[in-house]
């Protein structure tokens, strides 16, 4: 089944209860998706500082000292902070490089996402207490999207979980199942994109983030990938500076849009994005099949 | 009138209570989005919820008169069998699905699949309908002030379809139909049930070509490539 949801605010007024709001929207949807839960918070934007997150899953990695090898490696300086098995790095450097280095040089880790503003958590377990664990409801920000999982594709695994990332500062969230995933996930490795999980997102993921790569536009990706991916979808994707809406072309995976003045929601279930502040002045929908809804501050 | 508050009570309980009621009115008030709210009625009683509820609210209600203050998610009124449903705001996927009997009023728009296998339920829209609205609809009428979404009345076999803006598309085996006099009677009285304002004579009307009821012997070749390509594809038939 799985629940997704998804929180951008136009505004300024909500940005320091972005977590808080989030967290609350990410629980009630904990019966949609109980197996594991992620999500991905946008916040802090600094053009002269990428983050990534790392998730180092049961190793216990020294990453002071990898920040020294990697500090040697690229010629610049790397900070390092942690979050339980997360950690994210803060540079100057070209992020690619350092996602690259990272894969290449740090075994057992995953590389979540890397961006000016995106940092992304995941865990297998209930989603209140991976809300908790990772501290989401004390994050600031502009703008998050969040996921929890009934597994239906692939195993219950962190990797396994969303959010995935389609690029710098891009990630997705998704409810449903793709049926042709398989088959596109070879041909998008042919095209040089490569692969973590056997998860039918993340095929997803790599598609957009191979359009995106190609130069397209995030809405000619998804205009491309509604022709392309086969299945049942409900997407929230996060970008930069806001965030997109799209559901395949028969829409049965359920999906409602709620936006007032000051933010734009987005969930499974209207039980999420009623915890909102002005929820009763919103104005709400379900979006319509194969059509692209996005916001962005820009 | 009885207040059943969602803040303070289960939704069990509500429900509960809800379904042992024989007479009388109730609010319940805070549903933030609750599902499977004031299912199951089987009483003449009036229930009025003041805010927006989730899925399935009021599902395969008889006699009662529910009132929805505010929006409502997938599957409102489904399998509906007479007293009716009313939204004052937008409706969610599925309304009105399978409804034997009684009304479903949408005072806003109503999304994917309104009155989807409809079997002899009234359901009126006061916005717009979404796509597939009345798929494979059997009896009963849809009437939509707004716009129909693409594919309307798709394989419909007797329900009627009232729409007074655009529409879309028309699925397979539905047609536009000349609207006579006793459409213009029965609309005029569902109107006036619904509290909508609008006048009959701005409504077109379609329905059923009846083409795809039978087992025609011309389409028996295409039926056997069907098959021959499913079992070239390994699926169970």
């Amino acid at each position: 089944m799985c629940g997704i949801v998804g929180l951008f605010l136009k505004t300024q007024r909500h940005e320091s209860e972005l977590g808080r709001l989030t967290a609350l929207m990410l629980e009630q949807m904990t019966d949609r998706g109980p197996d594991s839960a992620g999500f991905a918070v946008y916040g802090d934007d600094r053009d002269d500082r990428t983050k990534l997150t790392v998730l180092s899953e049961g190793v216990d990695t020294d990453w002071g000292e990898v920040c020294a090898r990697l500090e040697v490696a690229l010629d610049g300086a790397v900070a390092h902070r942690m979050v339980l098995d997360h950690t994210i790095l803060e540079t100057a450097l070209d992020g690619v490089d350092v996602r690259r280095w990272v894969i290449q040089n740090v075994p057992d880790s995953t590389v979540l996402g890397s961006g000016h503003a995106i940092e992304i958590y995941k865990a297998v377990g209930d989603p209140r207490l991976v809300a908790e664990r990772y501290g989401l409801a004390e994050r600031t920000g502009t703008h998050a999207i969040a996921h929890t999982r009934m597994a239906t594709e692939s195993a219950v695994t962190t990797a396994g979980s969303h959010p995935f990332s389609t690029g710098e500062d891009t990630c997705l969230v998704h409810n449903g199942s793709l049926s042709n995933h398989n088959l596109l996930r070879e041909i998008l490795e042919s095209k040089g994109e490569s692969f973590q999980t056997e998860n039918d997102t993340e095929v997803a993921a790599g598609y957009l983030a191979w359009r995106l790569r190609e130069g397209d536009t995030l809405v000619e990706a998804l205009e491309r990938a509604i022709d392309e991916l086969d299945g049942f979808y409900t997407f929230c994707i996060g970008t930069r500076d806001g965030f997109a809406v799209v559901r395949d072309p028969i829409a049965c995976k359920p999906a409602v849009v709620a936006e007032t003045d000051d933010w734009v929601a987005m969930a499974s279930e209207y039980r999420a994005i009623a915890q909102l502040p002005d929820v009763a002045d919103a104005e709400i929908w379900e979006p319509d099949p194969a059509k692209i809804f996005a916001w962005s501050r820009a | 009138m009885t207040v059943l508050d969602l803040s303070t009570g289960t939704l069990r309980e509500v429900n509960s209570i809800l379904q042992a009621a024989e007479s009388g009115d109730y609010v319940v008030a805070h549903p933030q989005g609750a599902h499977a709210l004031a299912c199951g009625l089987d009483a003449a009683v009036g229930v009025r919820v003041d805010g927006p509820v989730g899925y399935y609210c009021a599902g395969m209600n008889q006699q009662a008169t529910v009132l929805v203050d505010g929006n409502a998610g997938t599957g409102l009124a489904e399998n509906i069998m007479s007293g009716s449903v009313t939204v004052t705001g937008n409706a969610g996927q599925s309304a009105g699905a399978t409804g034997h009997g009684g009304l479903v009023v949408v005072h806003g728009n109503a999304s994917a699949r309104c009155g989807i296998s409809m079997k002899g339920v009234n359901i009126v829209v006061g916005g717009n309908v979404g796509h597939m609205s009345a798929f494979m609809a059997q009896s009963g009428n849809l009437v939509v002030l707004g716009d129909a979404g693409a594919d309307l009345g798709d394989s419909i076999y007797e329900a009627r379809l009232f729409v007074g803006g655009s529409v879309a598309s028309l699925g397979a085996d539905c047609v536009e139909k000349e609207v006579r006099p006793e459409h213009l009677e029965f609309l005029a009285g569902c109107l006036v049930d619904a509290g909508m304002d609008a006048d009959p004579s701005d409504f077109r009307r379609y329905g059923s070509a009846r083409a795809l009821y039978n087992f025609h012997p011309d389409d028996v070749d295409a039926i056997r490539d069907a098959a021959g390509a499913a079992d070239n594809r390994g699926e169970d038939r």
